[in-house]
């Protein structure tokens, strides 16, 4: 972007006062609220207190950190959990959403209805996705396990029970929510795509496939960028739906993940701020590698 | 579905090799297939959902006798008017609208300034501001919430504003939780779609001496009315949805926004799965009504910093 916007020198006293007040007021709201919490945290991840007492807080160094990766038997299985969510959302349901977003862009008919069917699970709150597939998963009651018995499997699996399947049925669920937001976001961007440079493709002979992955890929970077800090991001920070079909008393065995552990430490009646606060800065850390990658590739040309 | 007009350029996509199967250069079938694709996995993912509201519909004591399922032998509407008046659902619903409303103005409004201020003028600063909103809405929720928590229970609010005199267990404190918190993506979009605005518009305003304030007023938030539409959107779906932020904040059941409202219903109700249905859907409605009320502006203003920039 060339510098022409309007020089800061140009501007009058009201103006400026203007300015200083649109600007002053997010960005104290900003700091005050996400920015100092934030840092209050790292802080209070070098102490131990139970929450109650500003008195009670007491620094102990890296203890809660030796803790947690030694002792804390939740710990390592929350982090696979974590990473197979990331492997598995970055691995289907993004590409999915890609590849229904390149097809809804083929100016056929009917776009819009497929495009809220799809995107409908977004738009539903977690609390009703989750007992949306509460009443699928139900082992006596569900439709997964009616229609399982009516093919003749006979079998009563508990699917939010087992250990070894709850983390893989709210898998799905969450996959059928993220393949809708990222179809939505592709859209947008492929909405903004030079047709003339898929033409110009065609013209030279690229079939649908060549044209998608040569042109049309690299072509949308920025988006690509968001779609990948999108799913890195949900899949570090999910919640909602895991409380939620978890029974909504915190981590459940097979379905512990970092955001769950950090809320057992923090809300429940255990009250190991500290511990938690320890928990939710190795989130962070990780966190920041997905989200300095993002800042890094979206305002580099910026800048220069 | 095979009379869809074929695009100008269609002639020329005729491959000059022998194209793979997948590939044929016939449109219409490639139409065909494309909406087999569509229509099958849009009613795979309507399944979960139609299953709800199968469910929703019919009465206790059927679905009790003859299990889930099975062919209906009546359908009414019956747990849906008790949902609504055995949970207290409007008045929970009413709740929620006192947080998501103002909520999603003041994100806005406030991303609107902040993106109309690092776009419109040359400040030396006008990156790295950008990167502080835009990174603090990438900060997972549970890292804020044991400070945010005891800076609540800290701050006082006036008996009108809040019985419980703090910000703590009170719908400004997770208002202006979900405005700071939210204020980055929108703050992101918005600047993206600021950037498209040709700047001698404002420059020409300037030049006629109009003062700042009516740039961003009369000028450059009214472009805007594309990417407000779209954002407004997504805002209202996140914010009426969210309940880290209540379940968290917000002491008194009563005060809580209608998403946590279905869990007292899950938990009063538990044995009546059908009610529970209903009750779930009945929350959905708002962000249905918002998302087919601003649907067709939806994607087109979700410039998200591809293409023209």
């Amino acid at each position: 972007m060339p510098p022409a916007s309007s020089s800061p020198s140009r501007l009058g006293r009201g103006d400026r006062l203007f300015l200083a007040f649109v600007i002053g007021l997010p960005l104290l709201a900003l700091l005050v609220l996400v920015w100092l919490p934030a840092l209050a945290s790292i802080a209070l991840s070098f102490t131990t207190w139970d929450g109650i007492d500003l008195s009670g807080i007491h620094w102990t160094g890296t203890e809660n950190y030796t803790q947690i990766f030694t002792n804390y038997p939740p710990f390592w299985p929350a982090v696979g959990h974590n990473v197979l969510w990331l492997l598995f959302t970055a691995l289907l349901p993004t590409p999915f959403g890609v590849f229904l977003a390149y097809h809804l862009d083929q100016k056929i008919r009917f776009t819009r209805f497929y495009q809220t069917a799809i995107f409908l699970p977004m738009v539903l709150s977690l609390a009703v996705v989750g007992f949306v597939w509460e009443i699928v998963y139900d082992p006596d009651t569900g439709l997964l396990n009616s229609v399982l018995d009516a093919a003749g499997a006979g079998h009563h699996i508990d699917w939010l029970g087992d250990p070894d399947l709850n983390l893989w049925a709210v898998l799905i669920a969450s996959a059928w929510r993220h393949t809708g937001y990222i179809m939505i976001l592709y859209l947008a961007g492929l909405k903004s795509f030079d047709p003339a440079l898929e033409e110009a493709a065609a013209l030279d002979g690229a079939n649908g496939r060549q044209t998608f992955f040569r042109v049309v890929l690299p072509a949308l970077k920025p988006v690509n960028v968001i779609i990948v800090v999108v799913t890195v991001m949900e899949s570090l920070r999910a919640f909602d739906i895991v409380y939620v079909l978890g029974g909504g008393t915190g981590s459940k065995p097979g379905m512990e993940l970092l955001s769950l552990l950090i809320t057992d430490n923090i809300i429940g009646e255990s009250g190991h701020i500290g511990y938690g606060s320890a928990l939710a800065v190795i989130l962070l850390l990780v966190s920041l590698a997905a989200i300095g990658a993002f800042l890094v590739q979206t305002f580099r040309k910026e800048d220069a | 579905m095979t009379t869809t007009t074929p695009r100008p350029a269609s002639p020329a996509r005729r491959p000059k090799r022998p194209a793979a199967p997948d590939a044929s250069p016939a449109r219409p079938r490639r139409d065909t297939g494309r909406h087999l694709l569509l229509a099958t996995v849009s009613l795979a993912w309507l399944v979960p959902l139609l299953w709800a509201v199968y469910t929703s519909l019919r009465p206790y004591g059927d679905t009790a006798k003859h299990g889930y399922f099975s062919w209906p032998r009546g359908l009414s509407l019956t747990n849906f008017t008790d949902a609504w008046s055995r949970s207290g659902m409007p008045h929970f619903l009413w709740n929620s609208v006192l947080i998501t409303v103002p909520a999603v103005l003041g994100t806005l409004l406030f991303s609107a300034a902040v993106a109309f201020f690092v776009t419109r003028f040359d400040f030396r600063l006008n990156l790295a501001l950008l990167m502080l909103f835009t990174a603090g809405n990438l900060l997972p929720a549970q890292v804020l919430i044991t400070p945010l928590y005891r800076l609540y229970l800290l701050v006082p609010l006036p008996w009108w504003m809040s019985d419980s005199l703090l910000l703590y267990n009170s719908a400004w404190g997770i208002i202006a939780i979900h405005i700071a918190y939210q204020c980055g993506f929108c703050t992101f979009v918005l600047s993206n779609y600021m950037k498209t605005i040709p700047k001698e518009i404002t420059e020409a305003a300037l030049v006629d001496g109009a003062p700042v304030w009516r740039q961003f007023l009369q000028i450059v938030l009214p472009l805007c009315r594309p990417a407000f539409a779209a954002l407004a959107t997504l805002e209202s779906i996140w914010i009426y949805n969210d309940f880290f932020w209540p379940l968290t904040l917000i002491e008194t059941g009563d005060k809580r926004p209608i998403t946590s409202a279905l869990a007292n219903l899950q938990g009063q109700y538990f044995t009546n799965p059908n009610l529970i249905a209903a009750g779930a859907l009945m929350t959905a409605i708002p962000t249905l009504l918002v998302y087919f009320g601003l649907q067709r502006q939806f994607i087109s203003g979700l410039t998200l910093g591809s293409g023209k920039g």
